[in-house]
Formats: C-alpha cells, sequence, structure tokens
C-alpha cells in the first residue's frame, strides 16, 4: 500500500529480535505441550492400526514363500525365458533346493510351504512336491528333468514350471488376481478363472448389494424415528433415545442370538404365523441362516448408526422453518419436500455413508446367520486368514474391500461434500 | 389519525372468546376479544409468558383455540389448516431457509402458488426493491447481515402480497440502532402497501413508534387497548402505567371523589389530587401514577399536589437530568428535569418540594408494597 515503507523491513519486537523468531518462542512451548498430549494416541495408532494394516496390505503383493523355499533356483530360474522347459542345469539347482530344504526343515521354508503356494496357482498339485522332496537327494546325475518326470509324469507339464518361475518372485499380482477370479495362463497373460472358481467378485458384488440394501432399509426406519425424537419435548425423547441406544449396551452376541430365537423356522415368529394360520406347518418360513436372516439382524445392529446422526442434524433445525413454509402456502408435504427434507441432507449422508461402510465390513452377524447365501466378504477374508491361512489372498481381498470403500467415499464426497457431513 | 373502533361486523380480524391452554390446568390466554380493522397496525405487548405470542399462532394457524372462534375477513378459520389461510409471517429468527439464495426464499410462496416463472421473477425484483435490496438475489441468508436477512423476511411475507401479515418479535436479534431504523422502514412498508399487519413484541417503545393501536397482554388478558398516545397519557390501570414508559407510583386511601378528581391521602399524611381512573371508591386503597416529565421540582405557587421529598441521587444525561428522590417512603422515586442554564444547581442530599398538576396524576388500582 505504503510506498514509503520499504518492504524489505523485518518487524522487529521490542528487544530487537525479529517479530517472527519471537512468535516462534512463546508458541513454541504451547506447540509442544499440544503434541505430548496427543503422543499416546498417535503411539497407539501406528502401534495398533498403522503397522498391523500395512503389514497385511504388503502380504497382499509380496510372498517370499518361493525365495526362502529354493533360494538359489529363485535367482537362476528368473533368466528362463519361459519357452519349453528350464535348462538342465536350473533343473539340478530346483532338485538340489528340494533336497536341502527338506533336510533343514526350517519354519516358513519347508517344501510343504513351497507345496502349498503351488497349489494356490494349480490345484491339486501339492503331492507333486512332497512327493518329489521325498526322493530329491536320490536324484544325483542329469538330465534332471528326466529323472523328475520319471518319478512324477506332471512335471512334464510346462505349465508347473511357467508358474515355479512365477512363485519363486517376492512380489507377484497373483492374489489380486485370484481375489477378482483371474489366473495367469501357460504365457503368463491373464485370463479369467474357471466358472467353478468365480466365487470373489459374485461375492463383492452381493455384499455391495446387501450393504445397499441394508443401508436404505435403515434409512427408510431411522428417518422416522429421528424425527420423533428430535420434536417430542425432552422427557418422552430422552426416553425413546434410550430405547434407541438400549441396543448399543447390549452384547452384539446376544442380540444376534435373540435373532436367531426369534426368526429359526422353530422360532416365535414362524410359530406365531401357524397358530395365526398365514402359513401352515409344514411350509415354515425360511428367515434365517440365508441372505434375509442377515438384512434383519443386520438391520437391527447399525440402525442406530442411523437414527443418531439423523436426530443430531434434525435437532438443529427449527420448527419455525416449517412454520414459515406453512405460512406461504405450502402443504405438509410440501413444506417437508421443499423446506425440511433438503436441511437432513447432511444427516442422511452421515448415517448412509457410516452404515454402509460398516456394512460392508460387517463379519460376526451374517457368520452367526448368514447360513451360506447370506455371507459376505469378509468372511470370507475372515476363512483364509483362520482357517485355509492362506494371508496373501485374504489382504489382497481386505485390501480390494478397502479400495471399494474409499472409492466410495471419494464418489460420495463429490456427490455429497464431505464438509457436510454432520455426525452430531 | 389512528382511533380506538368499535367492533363492527367490518373487523377484518376477529377474535371471539378465545381461550388458550396447553396442559388443560392454566390458561394461557383467558377469555380474549379482539377486533382488528382493515390496514391497521396492531401491537400485541407484553412481557413474556403474558399471551400475545400464542394469540399470534393461533391466528396463524399453528396453535388451535381450545375454545372460541377466530374470524379472518368474516370467515371462522378455525378448521383451516395454516398453508389456506393466505397470512404473511415474519418471523423471529426470520426463518430463511438456509438452503436456498434469497431469490429462491422470495420465490417460494409463488412457486407454491403455481405462478409462471416470469411473474415470478418480476415479483421478486419488485419487493427486493422495496426493501432495497436488489443486488442481493443470489446470495445465501448466511452471507447476509442479521437487518439485511430481517428484510428478506420480511420482504418474503409481503411477495406472495397477503392481505395480513404477521409478525413475531422480528426485530428482537438486531442491535439498537439498526432496530429503531427497521421501525421505521417497517412502518413505511405498511403504509405505503395498506397491508394489515399484527406485530408481537415486548419492548414498548417499537410498539409506540410503529402501531395504530397496542394491545398490552398481560396473564393472558389484554388490559388495554387504545393508540399508542393514549396508552401513554391515559392508561387504564396500574399494570399499563408500569409497563408503558417510566411511571413513579404512590400509595394512599381515596378520602374523596368529587368531579373526577380523587383526593387521596398517602401514606405519609400528605394530601394529593389525582384524576379518578380505576379506584373503587372512598376509604380504598390506591396507586397514584406519574410520569417522571410532569414533576416539577419547586413548583409554582397555586400548583394543585405539592410534597416534600429529598434528592438521592442525580444522573447527568445531556438533554435532563435524571433525579432520584425519596418521596414519601418510596425511594424509587424519578423525577426528570430539563436540563437549562437558569435553573439552580441541584444537590444530592438536600430537601426540595415537587409538585405536579392533578390531571398529571392517575389513581389507579392498589398493587400493593412499593
Amino acid at each position: 500500500m505504503s510506498d514509503t515503507q520499504n518492504s524489505n523491513d523485518v518487524l522487529v519486537a521490542y528487544d530487537g529480535t525479529p517479530l517472527k523468531q519471537q512468535l516462534a518462542k512463546t508458541t513454541r512451548r504451547m506447540k509442544l505441550r499440544a503434541l505430548l498430549l496427543t503422543l499416546p494416541l498417535v503411539l497407539f495408532i501406528i502401534i495398533a492400526f498403522v503397522l498391523p494394516i500395512g503389514d497385511m496390505l504388503i502380504r497382499s503383493f509380496h510372498n517370499p514363500t518361493g525365495t526362502n523355499v529354493v533360494p538359489n533356483f529363485a535367482e537362476v530360474i528368473q533368466e528362463w525365458d519361459g519357452q519349453d522347459y528350464p535348462p538342465d542345469e536350473m533343473i539340478k539347482v530346483f532338485v538340489q533346493d528340494l533336497a536341502l530344504a527338506r533336510k533343514n526343515r526350517e519354519v516358513g521354508k519347508t517344501v510343504g510351504n513351497l507345496a502349498t503356494r503351488v497349489n494356490y496357482e494349480i490345484p491339486g498339485s501339492r503331492s507333486l512336491f512332497t512327493k518329489t522332496a521325498r526322493k530329491a537327494d536320490k536324484i544325483t546325475e542329469g538330465p534332471y528333468l528326466d529323472a523328475l518326470i520319471k518319478l512324477d509324469k506332471k512335471w512334464a507339464n510346462e505349465n508347473v514350471w511357467v508358474t515355479l518361475k512365477r512363485v519363486t518372485r517376492d512380489y507377484t499380482l497373483s492374489f489380486y488376481l485370484a481375489a477378482t477370479d483371474r489366473k495367469y495362463d501357460e504365457n503368463e497373460n491373464i485370463i479369467r478363472a474357471d466358472e467353478l472358481y468365480r466365487i470373489y467378485l459374485p461375492l463383492l458384488y452381493k455384499t455391495i448389494a446387501l450393504s445397499a440394501l441394508i443401508t436404505f432399509l435403515c434409512f427408510l426406519i431411522a428417518y422416522p424415528v429421528a424425527y420423533l425424537l428430535s420434536t417430542l419435548p425432552l422427557r418422552t425423547s430422552n426416553l425413546l433415545m434410550i430405547l434407541v441406544l438400549l441396543p448399543f449396551w447390549t452384547s452384539l452376541l446376544v442380540r444376534t442370538s435373540a435373532w436367531i430365537a426369534m426368526l429359526q423356522t422353530e422360532g416365535i415368529i414362524n410359530n406365531i404365523f401357524v397358530y395365526l394360520g398365514f402359513i401352515d406347518d409344514e411350509n415354515r418360513i425360511q428367515m434365517i441362516y440365508n441372505a434375509t436372516g442377515t438384512v434383519i439382524a443386520m438391520v437391527h445392529i447399525l440402525l442406530p448408526f442411523m437414527i443418531l446422526p439423523l436426530y443430531s442434524v434434525m435437532k438443529t433445525i427449527p420448527p419455525s422453518y416449517m412454520r414459515a413454509a406453512k405460512s406461504m402456502g405450502a402443504s405438509n408435504f410440501m413444506a417437508f419436500r421443499r423446506v425440511y427434507f433438503p436441511q437432513t441432507i447432511p444427516g442422511i449422508a452421515a448415517g448412509v455413508l457410516l452404515v454402509f461402510i460398516l456394512a460392508i465390513g460387517y463379519y460376526i452377524t451374517p457368520a452367526l446367520v448368514g447360513g451360506s447365501d447370506g455371507l459376505l466378504i469378509s468372511n470370507e477374508i475372515a476363512r483364509h486368514i483362520q482357517s485355509s491361512l492362506n494371508w496373501s489372498l485374504g489382504a489382497a481381498l481386505g485390501t480390494i474391500l478397502l479400495v471399494v470403500v474409499l472409492a466410495l467415499y471419494w464418489l460420495y464426497n463429490k456427490l455429497v461434500g464431505v464438509d457436510n457431513l454432520k455426525f452430531g | 389519525m389512528a382511533e380506538t373502533k368499535s367492533a363492527t361486523d367490518e373487523s377484518f380480524v376477529r377474535f371471539e372468546n378465545i381461550q388458550k391452554s396447553y396442559d388443560g390446568e392454566v390458561l394461557v390466554v383467558k377469555d380474549l376479544n379482539l377486533d382488528i380493522q382493515k390496514g391497521e397496525f396492531v401491537t400485541m405487548l407484553g412481557p413474556s409468558g403474558s399471551g400475545k405470542t400464542t394469540c399470534l399462532m393461533m391466528l396463524a394457524g399453528f396453535e388451535p383455540a381450545t375454545h372460541g372462534e377466530i374470524f379472518l375477513d368474516n370467515r371462522p378459520i378455525n378448521t383451516v389448516p395454516p398453508h389456506k389461510r393466505g397470512i404473511g409471517m415474519v418471523f423471529q429468527n426470520y426463518a430463511l431457509f438456509p438452503h436456498m439464495t434469497v431469490a429462491e426464499n422470495l420465490a417460494f410462496p409463488l412457486q407454491v402458488r403455481n405462478m409462471s416463472r416470469s411473474e415470478q421473477e418480476d415479483r421478486v425484483k419488485k419487493i427486493l426493491d422495496l426493501v432495497e435490496l436488489p443486488q442481493m438475489a443470489g446470495r445465501r441468508p448466511a452471507q447476509l447481515s442479521g437487518g439485511q436477512q430481517q428484510r428478506i423476511a420480511v420482504a418474503r411475507a409481503l411477495v406472495f402480497e397477503p392481505d395480513l401479515v404477521l409478525m413475531d418479535e422480528p426485530l428482537g436479534a438486531l442491535d439498537k440502532q439498526l432496530r429503531e431504523q427497521m421501525q421505521y422502514e417497517i412502518k413505511h412498508i405498511h403504509e405505503s402497501l395498506g397491508v394489515t399487519v399484527v406485530y408481537v413484541t415486548h419492548d414498548q417503545s417499537e410498539a409506540l413508534t410503529m402501531s395504530d393501536r397496542v394491545a398490552v397482554f398481560e396473564d393472558g388478558v389484554i388490559q388495554q387497548l387504545s393508540s399508542p398516545e393514549e396508552l401513554y397519557e391515559d392508561p387504564k390501570n396500574s399494570f399499563v402505567a408500569q409497563f408503558i414508559g417510566e411511571n413513579n407510583k404512590l400509595n394512599g386511601t381515596v378520602e374523596k371523589i368529587a368531579k373526577g378528581i380523587c383526593q387521596v391521602r398517602t401514606d405519609d399524611g400528605t394530601l394529593l389530587h389525582a384524576e379518578q381512573v380505576n379506584v373503587e371508591g372512598v376509604g380504598n386503597k390506591t396507586t397514584l401514577s406519574l410520569r417522571p416529565e410532569r414533576i416539577e421540582i419547586d413548583p409554582p405557587k397555586g400548583t394543585k399536589n405539592v410534597i416534600k421529598g429529598r434528592i438521592e441521587e442525580l444522573i447527568y444525561l445531556g438533554d435532563h437530568i435524571r433525579v432520584r428522590m425519596n418521596v414519601a417512603g418510596n425511594d424509587e422515586f424519578i423525577v426528570k428535569v430539563r436540563n437549562r442554564a437558569d435553573k439552580r444547581p441541584l444537590k444530592e442530599g438536600q430537601d426540595t418540594k415537587i409538585g405536579w398538576l392533578a390531571e398529571d396524576c392517575k389513581a389507579l388500582d392498589f398493587v400493593g408494597q412499593i
């Protein structure tokens, strides 16, 4: 503004130190204290959240089983161009590595580990490795390939060697391919898996569809309840609020088991229907151990997550808006649609996002009441982590789920705007 | 000039024996009768909880009357839903829809009336010109100042050209200066459009400035309904005298009534003369009401009422000096003295005589210990 002031002049404090420096000095203590206050939480998040998730994410594309079991072979095989069979000296290294691994039997570096790893790619190939390893130290002279084929005809299959080359690389996309029902063919092209093995994508679609249905049902039920809560006098609304929150304070298992008692074929609801004559005894409705059971139980469990953000937003809308709309000639419906509803959108957005994200990763309820067709993708992830022990595939599925959620969040941000969210 | 009109069939709004209770135990409005003429500006004035807002809400249709009937243009409207009453309303916190722009807010009542787009635009433009905010059409309410929001709220209540506009303490959220300015603006809009306005406020200066008639509410009853001038000059009872303007009270006993003038013996034995307004008769207790600016210090000889007082406190206010005195045991007795160079200076602690005319002093219902 003023021309007289030299822009190079630095503002100084009374004692001559530059003002910025002085300011930094006085605020340093405050900043330090703020940092110390958040430090436990930051550490907790790093140790309990960032590191484990990071580890799982890495497992989904980093699997060193091959290099661990047959380290020398893993190195040389990469030279092979993938045509016909590998040169005999490479196969020699393979046989020696196999014999050594069988002799050492180190945890995580056994022939069994490698066999499992290859089995993911070529189902039914497990025994080929264990059998061969037992006799590997007997093979002492070439040609090694013929010796192996003599042992088991499967070694004549070129695909076994191509697969071996692939699994002895530390970094691999195989698990992501498997998680999206795809695989490599003999020429390392990505193709769709056999129809019989296409399970994960349909499961992911089903999970998204069921989550969307659950979210929609939650919204339908929660909206009037939240409206009632926000308009009732405080005493009554507090009582109602306790009823809404009651499920929160009950164990998830108890709630889910209660639904089993209610919904099973010999359960309360079916008994009442039979008693009232809506259905006859032979045609009891299957409401549990299928997708219906999953939907009913999950709507119940996730309902508070929809009601609370809606309630907190509706609470802030003064009744005078509706009155103003009516005084200007709008009917009840018009006033609701044009004035009330648009103002509840931030609450709807928050509730929908919250419920959908919770539903898409829900595990325990589908596991208990989902039967076989009510299972969601998280149940499959759990199976790979807990029983099939294919952690890499579990991690790949988990990563895909995370990406889907993030993508939805992004889309949502585009449509609604995250700063519009109101959780209360 | 506005004057008290008798209830006729032509009254535009009519409350007939209206009672209202929310809980079935307490009546917040007790047997209300009120007639409002077309084009009139009537203010419902009263302390909070006096039933004035309840009356407005009943007229707007948001609260049903427990008993009685409300007529609008000779049509009973108890069963007419609010959106069919065609009454414009300005709310306390404006109730401008935050998710719409100013223009959308103003067009809302026109849209629900299925008006053509071009006519909507036309009307919105006209009303924005009326409230002198034509450049604000594209803004959101949150981007406007309090005074601008207020004007838009008034504009929105007027844009569909209702015959009756209700205003529920519309200026309550504004600062003093803006409030005074808006009072004049609303008054001018009322005059230029000829619309009937029912206005609710607890601010008496607002009521006096704007209204043709003021209904003073207390305890669910209209204490007095008259023009601002009459309200100030001739309060019908102690509550109105106390509520409108500043007021001094003296308690006494009526000794004699002649030609509308009471002789009242104050509690400290002074005999005073006051206009009979609301006294039950000789021998009854009464509370005298007199305005601080009608009292003279050192009154000229022959003044009807003269009483001794002691100056407790002087407050210099520029154009006048507020003198707090102890008169007949009331130490909240206020006298306003015009600031004039020729007056001899007053001193705190000084004993002096004060006096006033009999007609400036009203004998009203007894309110008990002051």
